[in-house]
C-alpha cells in the first residue's frame, strides 16, 4: 500500500499524501452534506441593534431555522407606571423606544386626553408642536435606521452621515425641550413649554440643508453595486406575511399596501394636512430603503406646514385642575421652573399654593374606563392601551410597541436565505430594544 | 481509558433541566397578599400627598343601550348574522368614549376571532394589540385579555375582551387566526399567567426563563427578590428596614 501517489509535472515531481482511512474520516464529517450547526448570535453582536439574540440553525451558509429571544433589555416600565402619577408617566414612557420619545410621550399623552375626554380642549398651538416635534423625530429615526443599516451592510461613510444629521435634529430638541433625548415633552394636556424662537429659525435652516443632504445619501448608496446586492431580492416580505406577523409601518408599506395612520384613521390633525404615503412593491430590504428616504422628504412637508400654521396661543389646556405650569425657563440642566408661577404660589396666593400642591405631588383624577390610541410610528403602529380605575394613577398601561410585533417577522425573512441577509432583514425591520422589551 | 469512558455518544453529557424551569406553568406565585402593600414597608394606598383618603366606589361596567352610535351598530349586526353562537358567546356590549367594546366569553374567543377577520362584512383583518389587566378586587374573574381587532377594509377598531379567574385562567389562544398575537400572548402569560391553550410555545418572553410569579398582577410584591452580589444576599427592599 502506496502513501503517496507520485506524479510528473513541469514543475518537477508531486506527491499527493494519502493513507490510512482519511478518506472515509474527511467525508464523514463533512459539513456542508452532514448536519447543520446551531449559531448564536447575540445578544452582544453589533449588527442586532442592541440586545437581540437570534439563534439559527446553519446548513452551511442557508439559515434554515431561526428563532428570536428578546427580553434582555426589559426594563418593567408597564409596571412603573401604575405607581407615579398620570404626569410622570410621561417621563417613563419616553424612554421606551429611545429613538422616537416623542411618538412615545405623544400616544401616552392622547390615550390620557381621550380618557380625561379633553380632546377637544387642547389647543391648535399644542397639536402643531406635536406634529412639528414628531415629524421632526421620524426623520431622525428613519436617520439612524439609514446610518446602522448603511453600517451593518458595508457602508461605513454612511453612518457618519446619518447620525451628523440625526444630531442636527437632536440640538433643536435641546433648544425645544432641554434635553436631546428623553424629553418627557409632550404632557397630558398639551406639551411642557413653547417652541423658542431660535428653535424656529434652525429649524428652517435644516429644511434648507437637508435637500441637498438627502441627494447625498442617494448618491452613496443608490446606485452603488454592493449596496444594491446587499439589498434587491433579501428578505422579502409581502402583504399577507406583513398582516399576519401583524407587520405595519415602512415595512408594509414597502410590500405594496399604503397603510399608515395618518392618514387611514387620522388624530392630531393629520387629515388637514398635505402629505403622501409612500409605497413599493418588491417587499424587500431595497423597497424598504426607498420607502424611508422618501418618508424623510414627506415629514420634511409636514415640518414645513406645521410652521407655517403656528399661531401664537396658550400649549396647554386652560382646565388649571389638569394643566401644569407651560411657561417653564430652559436652563443649562433642562426643562427649570417658571419663575412666574413660583413667584406666584410662593408670594401672592396661598390657594394656587394648596392647588399646585395636590396637582403635583397627587395629580389629578381620571375617570374610569379604558381606551386605545394608535399612532403611526417610524417603526409603525403605536397603540397604548390605558386604563384607569378613576384614580391619579394609571391602573394599566400596556403599549403596542411595533419593534415587538414587528421582530416576530425575523424568521420568516430570515429561514432560507443565507446568513448575511439575517443582518440585512433584521435591520430592514428596525427594531429598537428599548421598545420592544420595555 | 476507564471503562465508562467510551469514545463516541455516550460521553456526550446529557443537558440537565435547570433548576426552576418547567414546561407548564408554575405554582401560584406569590401567594396572595394583600393589595397596595409595596416596597419600603408601605401600608395602604401609598399616597405622599396625604390627600388620598378618599375611597372610590367602583361601578360595575354596564351594557350600553342601542343604537350605539357610529359603525357600532353596524358591526353588532354583522357579527350577529355571522356568528351563530352570538347571544351564547357575547356577554356584554359596551360603548365608551368612542370605542366599541365586546365582552367575549373567554371558551369562545378564537371563534368570535376567527368571524371577525373572515366575514366579508367585518374584515377585521389585523389583530394590533393583545394585552392583559388584573382587576384584583373588582372582578371575580379577574384576568381579563383584551385584544384591539383593526380592519383595514372599512378603517374600523374594535376591542374584545375575555375575563377569566386567577385559579382557573385558560383562554383559548388566536394564534391560528392571528399569528401576530403569538409573541403577545407571551407576553401576557409572562406578565399575568393567563395560560393561552393551543399556543404553539407558551414560554416567558420577557422576564427570565426560570422566574416565578407574574409581575403584572396587582397582588405581586414589589422589590421582593433578594439580590445577591459577590457572595453577599442583599435583602428585597421590602424585607430591609422599614422606614416609618
Amino acid at each position: 500500500m502506496s502513501y503517496a501517489t507520485e506524479r510528473e509535472t513541469t514543475e518537477g515531481r508531486v506527491f499527493t499524501v494519502t493513507g490510512g482511512d482519511w478518506d472515509e474520516l474527511v467525508s464523514a464529517v463533512d459539513p456542508i452534506t452532514e448536519g447543520r450547526i446551531v449559531v448564536n448570535m447575540g445578544p452582544q453582536h453589533p449588527s442586532t441593534h442592541g440586545v437581540l439574540r437570534i439563534i439559527l440553525e446553519l446548513e452551511g451558509e442557508t439559515v434554515r431555522e431561526a428563532r428570536t429571544v428578546v427580553g434582555y433589555l426589559h426594563t418593567g416600565i408597564e409596571k412603573n407606571l401604575e405607581y407615579r402619577n398620570w404626569v410622570q408617566g410621561s417621563t417613563f414612557v419616553t424612554r421606551m423606544d429611545y429613538l422616537a420619545p416623542i411618538f412615545n410621550e405623544t400616544a401616552y399623552s392622547l390615550a390620557v386626553e381621550k380618557l380625561l375626554g379633553i380632546e377637544e380642549q387642547i389647543t391648535e398651538r399644542a397639536t402643531t408642536i406635536r406634529v412639528l416635534m414628531m415629524e421632526l423625530n421620524r426623520i431622525s429615526s428613519h436617520l439612524v435606521w439609514l446610518a446602522t443599516t448603511g453600517m451593518e451592510l458595508g457602508a461605513l461613510s454612511m453612518m457618519l452621515y446619518g447620525f451628523r444629521e440625526r444630531e442636527y435634529i437632536l440640538d433643536i430638541f435641546e433648544m425645544v425641550t432641554g434635553l436631546r433625548m428623553n424629553h418627557a415633552y409632550v404632557r397630558p394636556g398639551g406639551v411642557a413649554q413653547d417652541v423658542p424662537d431660535e428653535a424656529i429659525v434652525k429649524i428652517r435652516e435644516f429644511l434648507a440643508m437637508m435637500p441637498k443632504r438627502l441627494k447625498e445619501y442617494e448618491d452613496l448608496l443608490s446606485g452603488q453595486p454592493i449596496w444594491l446586492e446587499r439589498t434587491k431580492n433579501v428578505a422579502v416580505l409581502d402583504v399577507t406575511a406583513c398582516l399576519a406577523m401583524g407587520v405595519t409601518g415602512p415595512v408594509l408599506r414597502s410590500a405594496g399596501l399604503a397603510w399608515d395612520l395618518r392618514k387611514t384613521m387620522p388624530y392630531c390633525g393629520y387629515e388637514t394636512y398635505e402629505f403622501d404615503v409612500p409605497t413599493h412593491s418588491d417587499g424587500d430590504v431595497w423597497g424598504r430603503y426607498l420607502v424611508r428616504l422618501a418618508e424623510i422628504r414627506e415629514s420634511m412637508k409636514l415640518v414645513e406646514q406645521a410652521l407655517d400654521r403656528l399661531r401664537p396661543g396658550p400649549v396647554m389646556v386652560a382646565d388649571r385642575k389638569i394643566a401644569w405650569p407651560a411657561q417653564l425657563a430652559i436652563g443649562v440642566d433642562g426643562m427649570g421652573n417658571s419663575l412666574e408661577h413660583v413667584a406666584k404660589i410662593m408670594g401672592q396666593s396661598m390657594e394656587s399654593l394648596i392647588h399646585h400642591f395636590k396637582l403635583v405631588t397627587e395629580g389629578f383624577r381620571v375617570p374610569p374606563g379604558q381606551v386605545y390610541v394608535g399612532i403611526e410610528a417610524p417603526r409603525g403602529e403605536l397603540g397604548v392601551h390605558a386604563v384607569s380605575d378613576g384614580g391619579t394613577r394609571p391602573y394599566r398601561v400596556h403599549y403596542r410597541e411595533p419593534s415587538f410585533v414587528n421582530l416576530q417577522a425575523l424568521p420568516a425573512m430570515a429561514e432560507g436565505g443565507l446568513i448575511a441577509d439575517v443582518i440585512a432583514g433584521g435591520a430592514s425591520l428596525d427594531p429598537v430594544m428599548g421598545g420592544c422589551d420595555r | 481509558m476507564p471503562e465508562d469512558k467510551k469514545p463516541g455518544a455516550a460521553n456526550v453529557p446529557v443537558p440537565v433541566t435547570p433548576a426552576g424551569a418547567s414546561s407548564t406553568a408554575p405554582a401560584e406565585y406569590p401567594p396572595a397578599s394583600p393589595a397596595g402593600r409595596g416596597m419600603f414597608g408601605i401600608q395602604g394606598t401609598g399616597d405622599t400627598s396625604g390627600f388620598g383618603g378618599l375611597v372610590r366606589p367602583r361601578s360595575p361596567i354596564e351594557e350600553s343601550p342601542r343604537p350605539y352610535g357610529g359603525y357600532f351598530d353596524e358591526v353588532r349586526d354583522a357579527l350577529e348574522e355571522a356568528y351563530p353562537g352570538f347571544n351564547d358567546a357575547i356577554e356584554k356590549v359596551v360603548v365608551d368614549r368612542g370605542e366599541l367594546t365586546l365582552h367575549v366569553r373567554a371558551e369562545r374567543i378564537a371563534e368570535v376571532c376567527q368571524v371577525m377577520r373572515d366575514d366579508l362584512a367585518l374584515r377585521f383583518e389585523l389583530c394590533s394589540s393583545v394585552s392583559g389587566v388584573d382587576y384584583l378586587g373588582a372582578d371575580a374573574r379577574r384576568l381579563h385579555v383584551v385584544y384591539h381587532l383593526t380592519s383595514m377594509t372599512y378603517r374600523r377598531m374594535v376591542r374584545l375582551e375575555v375575563a377569566v379567574s386567577a385559579e382557573d385562567p385558560h383562554v383559548p389562544s388566536v394564534t391560528g387566526v392571528y399569528p401576530t398575537a403569538d409573541w403577545q400572548e407571551r407576553e401576557t402569560y409572562d406578565m399575568f399567567g393567563v395560560v393561552f391553550d393551543g399556543h404553539p410555545a407558551l414560554t416567558r418572553i420577557l422576564m427570565p426563563d426560570d422566574w416565578e410569579g407574574h409581575p403584572q398582577r396587582k397582588d405581586y410584591p414589589l422589590g421582593g427578590v433578594p439580590v445577591e452580589y459577590k457572595g453577599a444576599e442583599i435583602p428585597p427592599p421590602d424585607k430591609r428596614r422599614s422606614y416609618q
